[in-house]
């Protein structure tokens, strides 16, 4: 690892589980800084709220369950998860029903969460 | 100030891999320097040797590995994703038994590790195509 402390990463979660886009790479990334003991933190915002649908079944597609993976998310200590309060209402997304837990944030909520972290990327 | 870029668009479609490059560029021109770049998901096929682009457009493949000449910048491909897009170095072809080397020479082909090594040696990492 690089010679200087630990910074507070943002994984930003903006794309749909399935189909095109970046939603299985950025829960790789994620992973991977929680094997390397950063501390992780994780927004779904915008289409991304979608990966947090209480039910889902990716067997029809032949491909692993989004909710099944995140809902793994606390055994690897990433524990800070939100969610973009206007997204979720946009779907009629509950969120105390999402795989994991989960905290909605409003707009200032989200940009206070981007001023405390340290990195930001962007999947 | 210590970047490190995450590119996460395709070489094939829209511009994002050469706005990588052309920031690159940009950053390094301001006195920067640029720690790593770190190709995943669909950003994985820039490493693509046998990539032919239209002559009349800018090639992704070139751009990068000019840059990579002149500043000796280290551009990974994350190996999940580039093993799924047939993306092999030789040592990846020997491994898994395939006939062709297919990436770059200007590239290298590594795990997510050296994502999260970058963001903690790294002032910024800015994100294409997320």
């Amino acid at each position: 690892m690089g010679e200087t402390a630990s910074k507070r990463l943002l994984f930003v979660m903006r794309h749909a589980p399935y189909g095109a886009g970046p939603a299985r790479a950025g829960l790789d990334a994620a992973l991977a800084a929680a094997a390397f003991d950063q501390p992780v933190d994780l927004l779904f915002m915008g289409d991304g709220v979608l990966q947090l649908l209480p039910q889902q079944d990716g067997a029809a597609l032949g491909v692993k369950t989004r909710g099944k993976q995140l809902a793994a998310l606390p055994l690897y200590d990433i524990e800070h998860v939100y969610v973009d309060a206007q997204a979720a209402a946009r779907y009629a997304l509950d969120v105390t029903q999402a795989p994991l837990p989960a905290q909605a944030l409003d707009a200032d909520g989200m940009a206070q969460l981007l001023q405390d972290c340290d990195l930001l990327l962007g999947f | 100030m210590i970047y490190s870029l995450l590119v996460l668009s395709s070489p094939a479609e829209g511009s994002g891999v050469l706005s990588a490059a052309r920031f690159a560029e940009a950053v390094l021109a301001r006195g920067h320097r640029i720690h790593r770049v770190f190709f995943l998901d669909n950003g994985a096929a820039s490493g693509a040797a046998t990539a032919v682009y239209p002559q009349d457009e800018d090639s992704p493949i070139a751009a990068w590995a000019a840059l990579a000449e002149r500043h000796a910048l280290d551009l990974v491909l994350c190996v999940t994703s580039a093993l799924r897009r047939g993306m092999l170095d030789a040592g990846e072809a020997a491994r898994h038994e395939r006939d062709a080397v297919t990436v770059h020479p200007a590239f290298s082909i590594s795990g997510l590790g050296q994502l999260i090594d970058a963001c903690a040696a790294s002032d910024r990492v800015i994100t294409f195509g997320g």
